[in-house]
């Protein structure tokens, strides 16, 4: 017998309205913070909110549930998109997001399960989430669970060869359990991803490797749903969701600007984000 | 103590200790092509359910290790000692930071390796690991020990880093004596009160021949076996320190942040007696028989000897 949790059971319309508020909470705490990262968390944002607000298996009132699905954020310093996530969740207060990166907060800059109830992965350093998945889905595997685990890298993080190592290993697996979404922003801390190092055809390098592969727009709910329903409907391997985002997305001045990658908003940028997102 | 003169490498001592924690179904093993030098292949042979190949990819073995472990599983990852410090920041961030309970064994550690050369000898991956907090650094000496701390570290839950070495050294335990060894207590394996000689991995060979040459010039040395270099057992230094007034370790590895810097920086901090450190000095090694390379490099018995009346001169009074 199933004992899966179908995610917080959210419509279309709940979903829309959370990532709004997810977005605003993204922009306070890194203002706040006076640091972070907010471009790839709005980047990621509506991808987190699909997969929590719907799919994601898991127990707001115990974080630790073993037989949890997993989510990997490998791209650990989108940290600010998982925490206010997690906010919505239940697993953290308004005050632990206002503590983003202060001593003692379990809000850390990058994510880390140490020190933060429902996160499964300590990323920080880039290349390594797959792995870690892929980890998760061979002891998942083991156990016969039917949890999945769900792991979102960056497109500038595939410039790491770990993460082909894992590709590859992953496929030679057959690691069905495993579902990864490439947050396909195009832009990295230094530049644009094409002008640091292009990573090309994003599709056909995983189809080469052996993985089902579907190419969205990460900001179209109703394309991630879609695709969430494609990904947990493939078991004979792992898979892939390459989701077409825009950095920054929802508030003007850091859309598609690589200046947002690592800055946070002075208190006339927050303003304006404020207003934009209300 | 007794010393039966022949035995297995302390390699052959990993593979056979993970057989006897087969039982628990948590063990599974991971792989980077090289599990027939490593031994884990036993295991792999009668347990390939729980046995995962990660290809040459050693960076991604350890972060598979990693997500097992944090899904309730006892990870035993194993590849050469110097391909683990490819991975080093892997182990660093992706097992230790996270508090992940993941046991790594190094095989073929050391000059010792001999003739495939000096990118084959780890001489600094007992000093990388060190450096990691909370991460546990072991060097067994021969194959039954190397089996017994392989068997402790089923419930020994941080992670860990164990050196083992390519080349069957003499045994120094035998089924018996083997058995009181514990993960964090060094073993006294020779008593004398001039000089202490604390040694680990296939030194601790070396350093017992050292304190056979010495009694016959009538110097008593103590002997310890220092297994595990981190967490050091500072009590036994000590107590060696009180009693023989000087000490000399012996290892198969750089001068430069191993055993010797372990016990250095253990002195630094508490009663300070003079120390002398056999170990390869800041140099690499190059192809050679294991001999050849040991007397090369200053690792034999009789470096030993040198370093422990070097010692016993500096003593004052």
């Amino acid at each position: 017998m199933s004992n899966r949790i179908d995610g917080m059971g959210l419509d279309s319309s709940e979903l829309v309205e959370m990532a709004r508020r997810c977005r605003i909470n993204i922009v306070r705490m890194t203002h706040e913070a006076g640091a972070g990262h907010p471009g790839g968390s709005l980047s990621a944002i509506d991808l987190l909110v699909a997969l929590y607000g719907t799919e994601l298996s898991i127990d707001q009132n115990d974080p630790g549930w073993d037989d949890r699905d997993r989510f990997i954020m490998s791209k650990g310093h989108a940290s600010p998109a998982v925490y206010s996530i997690l906010h919505e969740v239940g697993y953290l207060s308004e005050v632990d997001l206002m503590s983003f990166r202060t001593m003692g907060s379990v809000c850390q800059g990058h994510v880390d399960m140490k020190w933060t109830d429902g996160v499964d992965f300590s990323a920080g350093s880039l290349g390594m989430g797959l792995s870690f998945g892929l980890g998760c889905s061979l002891a998942a595997t083991m156990d016969s669970s039917e949890r999945n685990v769900w792991v979102m890298v960056g497109d500038g993080e595939l410039q790491e060869g770990q993460v082909w190592e894992s590709v590859m290993a992953a496929d030679f697996h057959s690691a069905g359990n495993l579902k990864l979404i490439v947050d396909r922003n195009g832009i990295q801390n230094d530049d644009f991803v094409d002008v640091q190092m292009e990573v090309g055809d994003v599709p056909s390098k995983f189809a080469s490797f052996g993985w089902e592969v579907k190419e969205i727009d990460g900001h179209s709910f109703d394309d991630i749903l879609e695709a969430i329903n494609w990904a947990t409907g493939i078991h004979h391997s792992p898979c892939a969701i390459i989701a077409n985002t825009v950095k920054g997305k929802g508030v003007s001045y850091m859309e598609n600007n690589p200046a947002f990658h690592g800055k946070a908003p002075d208190e006339d940028e927050l303003r304006i984000a404020l207003e934009e997102l209300s | 103590m007794s010393a039966p003169s022949s035995g297995g490498a302390s390699r052959d001592g990993y593979g056979a200790g993970l057989l006897r924690i087969a039982d628990d179904p948590r063990v599974v093993i991971i792989e980077a092509d090289l599990g027939k030098s490593t031994k884990s292949c036993h295991f792999r042979s009668e347990y390939p359910n729980r046995s995962f190949s990660m290809g040459i990819a050693e960076q991604n073995m350890m972060l598979v290790a990693a997500g097992m472990a944090s899904s309730g599983k006892v990870p035993f990852a194993s590849t050469f000692a110097i391909f683990t410090e490819r991975a080093f920041e892997q182990v660093r961030n992706g097992i230790a930071r996270s508090g992940l309970t993941v046991h790594i064994c190094g095989s073929h550690g050391g000059i010792h390796t001999g003739t495939d050369g000096s990118s084959a000898q780890s001489i600094e991956d007992l000093a990388i690991y060190r450096t990691i907090p909370g991460m546990a650094v072991m060097h067994p000496c021969d194959d039954l020990s190397a089996e017994e701390l392989t068997v402790q570290l089923l419930h020994y839950e941080r992670a860990s880093y164990m050196r083992t070495a390519r080349n069957k050294t003499p045994r120094v335990y035998d089924a018996d004596t083997v058995t009181a060894l514990r993960i964090g207590r060094g073993s006294v394996i020779r008593e004398g009160d001039d000089v202490c000689i604390i040694a680990c991995g296939v030194m601790v060979n070396e350093a017992m021949n050292a304190a056979e040459e010495l009694a016959v010039n009538g110097v008593q040395a103590s002997v310890v076996d220092m297994h595990t270099i981190k967490p050091l057992d500072g009590e036994l230094i000590d107590a060696m320190a009180a009693t023989c007034g000087c000490l000399v370790t012996a290892e198969d590895h750089s001068v430069i942040g191993g055993l010797g810097g372990a016990v250095a920086e253990h002195l630094s901090r508490t009663e300070a007696v003079p120390l002398e450190m056999v170990g390869v000095d800041d140099q690499f090694g190059q192809s050679g028989e294991p001999l050849e390379l040991m007397q090369s490099l200053g690792l034999t018995s009789d470096d030993i000897t040198r370093s422990a009346m070097m010692a016993i001169g500096r003593k004052s009074g």
